[in-house]
């Protein structure tokens, strides 16, 4: 063997990739990385403080920015404690009972996440809108759920439906029911049972679905554009008022709004990093996809 | 499907027997929450198209702006998920298997297309790429405009699809056995050999897995498109923003035909995917 490779050699171990391969990939990866997420996500700031501080403050004087501010923290305060009680009651009867069709029903609750949010939002326009399946007996009510607060609030039920429970299911299922056994047959009721012992086990689990959940729900688009109606002031929520300001050529007001979600964004990624580092095993270990 | 009927009386038969108590309650809200939320609403679109029939549905389909955006929006989303298959394998190779500075940091980020919601990438990217942007004003010499055109959607829908394939790879890279490396290079292969014999086939499950959940991701994607697209009929108009165009006409028929067109494309995606991993599950004993 010649020299010159056995030398190489014990200085790479074969399993290496060679050190010009590596630096030509970490340097295509590190712009790629920069140029499609980073630069996205700089810019918002750059362009929300273009003019000074002044007219970025000034963008949350608006009573329409207030009110579209309201709005979020409303329709978040609704979704995601709905979808909270939910991710509990599907993982509980899903991952401590034995029962048929129980992947189909998995599947079912992961089918929003299939669906495209402006399709979300138009299924609530077939069935609550005015041509749609409840429309006449609503209009006869007097009851408006589409392009009123109620139809985007279940907009985003819809679309940050699967968040929690998806986040609970294969966590409970990995711990399985012993724990709980021996809790019930020492006499503890069953709703105790659920405070002391399994609540305790799936919080980090719990908290990391809660937040993915809160963050969508703050910041969805395209299905709360459908059902909303866009009336300023009233059913237009932070994503929705930063179109409209966009739209406007009112670059500043847009940005600084879009700098409250941005910064949403900054706070899930890195509470989510952390609960992934930190607490990384009383998490479910499968892929995250969404 | 089973029925809520099941539970309560006969709940020892429908599951098997535990001391565990609450199914009855949480299996019955599960079903009815589900139920009022998901399955009824997409019900009613189903029982709205049935009401077109296929020939309806045709008919849509065929009208010539619904065509072209339904065109854009399957072409340009399979492009984007092409793009993000390859530099996701990169990024997710990088990320995974070498150290540098800043390494944990660029991976924490590459959940940003997650996290950022949608009208804010769309108005952020728009301004990148716009001709006095930071990408779109050098871009301009050439005489290259990214805004306002088809490649506009391109670059949002790699946005959005990029940490589909980077988080679907990534365990599956971390989990290649150094043996095989070992025995491949022992045996005389060149590092590239190894790399694209030894090292890749097993990741193209997840390579594939991953290409179409971005796909599918990226053909009902919205607010990330429409600020950047530019919007103009037959030409950078998408699947779902007609859907909302055709609200706005009161053409209720007509959204629900592109609705129903979209959502079967996505689930073909889904099978798709389902099919690969059982595959892959026989293959390699692994997703």
């Amino acid at each position: 063997m010649p020299l010159a490779a056995d030398h190489r050699a014990k200085h790479r171990p074969v399993t290496q990739d060679s050190p010009l391969a590596r630096c030509a990939l970490i340097a295509t990866a590190v712009l790629f990385l920069a140029i499609f997420l980073l630069a996205p996500l700089a810019i918002v700031f750059v362009e929300a403080f273009s003019k000074g501080i002044g007219p970025f403050l000034a963008a949350f004087d608006d009573p329409d920015a207030r009110a579209a501010i309201r709005l979020t923290l409303l329709v978040a305060a609704l979704a995601v404690p709905a979808n909270l009680a939910f991710g509990l009651a599907a993982s509980w009867s899903i991952a401590k009972f034995s029962f048929p069709g129980k992947s189909v029903l998995i599947t079912l609750i992961d089918l929003p996440f299939s669906v495209s949010p402006v399709v979300a939002g138009l299924v609530y326009v077939l069935v609550f809108g005015g041509q749609g399946f409840f429309g006449p007996w609503l209009a006869e009510h007097g009851v408006r759920i589409i392009f009123a607060v109620p139809g985007i609030v279940l907009a985003t039920i819809f679309v940050t439906f699967p968040f929690v429970a998806r986040e609970l299911i294969p966590l409970m299922q990995e711990q399985g029911t012993v724990e709980e056994e021996a809790a019930l047959t020492l006499g503890a009721s069953g709703f105790k049972t659920f405070l002391t012992v399994t609540l305790p086990n799936i919080k980090w689990g719990l908290l990391y679905g809660v937040l993915l959940c809160n963050a969508r729900a703050m910041g969805e688009f395209g299905a709360v554009s459908v059902v909303s109606g866009h009336i300023r002031g009233l059913t237009n929520t932070i994503p929705l008022q930063v179109e409209i300001l966009y739209n406007e050529y009112n670059n500043v007001a847009a940005f600084a709004l879009a700098v409250l979600l941005a910064g949403l964004a900054l706070v899930t990624l890195g509470l989510k990093t952390f609960l992934e580092w930190r607490h990384a095993d009383e998490l479910s270990g499968r892929v995250r996809r969404h | 499907m089973t029925s809520p009927s099941l539970v309560g009386k006969n709940a020892r038969r429908f599951t098997a027997p535990s001391v565990i108590p609450g199914f009855g309650l949480t299996f019955g809200y599960t079903l009815i929450y589900l139920g009022l939320i998901v399955l009824f609403p997409l019900a009613t679109l189903i029982w709205w198209s049935s009401g077109l029939g296929f020939s309806g549905l045709y008919a849509i389909a065929s009208e010539p702006r619904v065509a072209a955006a339904l065109r854009t929006t399957f072409f340009i989303s399979f492009a984007a998920a092409v793009v993000d298959l390859f530099f996701g394998l990169i990024v997710a190779w990088v990320l995974t298997r070498y150290d540098f500075i800043g390494r944990r940091l660029l991976d924490a980020f590459v959940d940003l297309p997650f996290a950022l919601p949608t009208a804010v990438a769309g108005i952020s990217l728009a301004a990148l790429y716009s001709p006095n942007g930071w990408f779109g004003a050098p871009l301009a010499d050439y005489d290259i405009k990214i805004a306002f055109t088809r490649w506009g959607i391109l670059v949002a829908l790699i946005f959005i699809g990029l940490p589909f394939v980077v988080r679907t790879v990534q365990p599956i890279i971390s989990e290649l056995e150094v043996e095989l490396e070992e025995a491949s290079a022992t045996l005389g292969a060149a590092r590239l050999q190894t790399v694209i014999r030894v090292m890749l086939p097993p990741l193209a499950p997840a390579l594939l897995t991953g290409f179409a959940l971005a796909f599918a991701r990226s053909i009902g994607e919205y607010g990330s498109v429409i600020f950047i697209a530019g919007n103009i009929a037959y030409v950078s108009e998408i699947a779902p923003l007609l859907i909302v165009v055709k609200l706005e006409q009161y053409d209720v028929a007509g959204a629900t035909g592109i609705a129903t067109i979209m959502l079967a494309i996505s689930f073909a995606a889904l099978l798709l995917i389902n099919l690969v991993q059982a595959w892959s599950r026989k293959r390699f004993g692994h997703v």
